[in-house]
C-alpha cells in the first residue's frame, strides 16, 4: 500500500506491507536506526516516536496508520544549530548509561516540556512511566529532562539581541 | 515480531466502516487504538484477514453530557479521559481510573471502545463501567442497539458485539444529588496488569445510599459487578460497618487465581480492603462520611 509519511520534516512516499509496524518502516525502510526495538511487546518504550507531536510506541502501530502523519524520531532532534536542548541536557546530566532507552526518554521528555515548561519530579516520573531504563539510571534522566526544561525557559527569557 | 498478513482498510465515515464489516464478514476486525489488538496479532493469537481502521472516522472522539447522560465516543483515548474537566468534576470514578490505565504512551493511543470490546478481565474500564451501570451503543447497517455493560462483557476476551457491529459510544446516566466515586488499583509497576483493582461509587438519596456501584478487576474470568455488595448498600445509612460488610460480600463474589502477582487469598483480601476504602472515599466525596 502506498503511503506518505513525513519523518523529521522529510516527506517519504513509499510502498509498504500493511503488517509492517511503524518501527520496521523507520528502521528498515528509512534506515533510521535511532528508534530502538526493546521488548517488542508494548512494555518498554525504547521504540517511542512522536506521532503528530504525541509520544507513542512505534512497535504497536502499523506503518500504514502513519499515512499523512508527521513523525519525529531521535534523529529529528538534531538541527543545523546543533543538539536539541533535550539532547544537550542528557549529555550534561549524564542521563544515560548504556543508552538503549535514551531516544525514547528524550522524545517523551520533549513532548512533556512542550506541554509543561517547568515539570516537577512527579510530572517527569509520570511522563516516563511507559519507558524502562534497565540500567536503572532514572535519577539522572529526571534531572536531564528538568534541566532541558530550565534551559529552554532561560533561553526564552533572554533579551532578543543577546 | 510480525503479524500475519492482512488487508488494510481505512474508511473515513461510520457508514463506510459498517459497509466494509458487512461485506467482509467474520474475517474482519476493527482497529481502534490497537494497544491490545496489535500485540495479539504480533503473537499470532489473532490473525484477522482484514483490518478496518476506524481511527479517521469522524465524530467518535467527544466526551459530553446530553439529556441526562454522559456520552463518551468510542475513539476517546485514555489520556483524553485523564484530561477531561467534565469527568474530573462530574464523574470522579472514571477520572480516577483513567490515569491508572496501562502507561502514558499506551494511554495516548488506547481507546475506551477498544478497551471494553477487548473484554480483558484485567481491563480497568470494564470494572468502572460495571460500577457505573454503563451502556454501550453498538451500530450496524441495520440500526443500533444499546446494551448494558453487564451483558456486553460476556466472557473472557469475548464481548457480545456481532461481527457486523461497531461500538460507537459509551453511556452513563448523569448523577444527581450528592455522589462520589473512585478507583483503587494495586499494581507491581506502571503498565502491569492490576493485581487487584476496585471501582466504587455511591449516589446518595435523602441522606442514605440510593445506588451503590462496585466493579472488580483481575479477579475472575471477566470484570465482576459485585451485585450482592451493591444490594446490601442500597437504602442504608453509610457507616464503616456497612462498608466492611460490602467488602466481605465483594470478596466472596470474586474468583481470583494465584499467580506471579499474588495468591488467591491475598487478592481476595485486597478486594475486601479496597471495597471498604473505595466506599469510604466515595462517601467522603458525597459529604456522607
Amino acid at each position: 500500500m502506498e503511503v506518505t509519511i513525513t519523518v523529521n520534516g522529510t516527506t517519504n512516499t513509499m510502498d509498504i506491507e500493511p503488517r509492517m509496524l511503524l518501527v520496521h518502516v523507520l528502521r528498515e525502510q528509512l534506515r533510521l536506526t535511532g528508534t530502538h526495538i526493546g521488548c517488542d511487546s508494548t512494555s518498554c518504550g525504547a521504540c517511542t516516536v512522536l506521532y503528530d507531536g504525541t509520544p507513542v510506541k512505534s512497535c504497536t502501530l502499523f506503518g500504514v496508520q502513519a499515512d499523512g502523519v508527521e513523525i519525529t524520531t531521535v534523529e529529528g532532534l538534531l538541527t543545523a544549530a546543533g543538539l536539541d536542548p533535550m539532547q544537550a541536557a542528557f549529555k550534561e546530566h549524564h542521563g544515560l548509561q548504556c543508552g538503549y532507552c535514551t531516544p525514547g526518554m528524550m522524545l517523551v521528555g520533549k513532548a512533556l516540556v512542550d506541554e509543561n515548561p517547568a515539570p516537577t519530579d512527579d510530572d517527569v516520573r509520570n511522563a516516563i512511566g511507559g519507558n524502562i531504563c534497565r540500567c536503572t539510571g532514572y535519577m539522572n534522566i529526571v534531572k536531564a529532562i528538568q534541566g532541558a526544561a530550565a534551559a529552554r525557559s532561560a533561553a526564552s527569557t533572554e533579551p532578543a539581541n543577546a | 515480531m510480525l503479524p500475519s498478513g492482512f488487508e488494510y482498510h481505512r474508511p473515513s465515515t461510520i457508514d463506510e466502516a459498517l459497509d466494509l464489516l458487512e461485506e467482509l464478514g467474520e474475517g474482519a476486525k476493527v482497529l481502534a487504538g490497537g494497544q491490545s489488538l496489535i500485540p495479539l496479532m504480533k503473537l499470532r493469537f489473532a490473525a484477522p484477514a482484514h483490518l478496518v481502521d476506524i481511527n479517521r472516522v469522524q465524530g467518535l472522539d467527544t466526551i459530553e453530557e446530553r439529556d441526562g447522560e454522559l456520552h463518551i465516543g468510542a475513539l476517546v483515548r485514555h489520556n483524553e479521559l485523564v484530561r477531561s474537566t467534565l469527568l474530573r468534576d462530574r464523574y470522579p470514578m472514571i477520572s480516577a481510573a483513567a490515569p491508572q490505565i496501562a502507561d502514558p504512551l499506551v494511554r495516548n493511543l488506547g481507546t475506551i471502545g477498544g478497551s471494553l470490546t477487548h473484554c480483558d478481565p484485567s481491563g480497568d474500564l470494564g470494572a468502572v463501567m460495571l460500577a457505573a451501570n454503563g451502556r454501550v451503543v453498538l451500530k450496524s447497517k441495520s440500526g443500533e442497539r444499546e446494551v448494558p455493560v453487564t451483558e456486553f462483557l460476556a466472557s473472557t476476551f469475548q464481548s457480545s458485539i456481532a461481527p457486523n457491529e461497531i461500538l460507537t459510544s459509551v453511556r452513563v446516566t448523569s448523577p444527581t444529588g450528592n455522589y462520589g466515586g473512585t478507583y483503587l488499583k494495586l499494581e507491581r509497576k506502571v503498565g502491569d496488569y492490576a493485581t487487584v483493582a476496585v471501582a466504587a461509587r455511591l449516589l446518595m438519596a435523602n441522606g442514605s445510599i440510593g445506588t451503590a456501584g462496585i466493579g472488580l478487576t483481575s479477579v475472575g474470568l471477566t470484570n465482576i459487578k459485585a451485585t450482592a455488595a451493591e444490594d446490601a448498600l442500597a437504602g442504608q445509612a453509610p457507616s464503616q460497618e456497612l462498608f466492611a460488610e460490602a467488602g466481605r460480600l465483594a470478596a466472596a463474589a470474586c474468583n481470583p487465581v494465584s499467580d506471579v502477582r499474588g495468591t488467591d487469598t491475598y487478592k481476595r483480601h485486597m478486594v475486601e480492603v479496597f471495597v471498604r476504602r473505595g466506599l469510604t472515599t466515595a462517601a467522603e466525596m458525597a459529604g456522607a462520611a
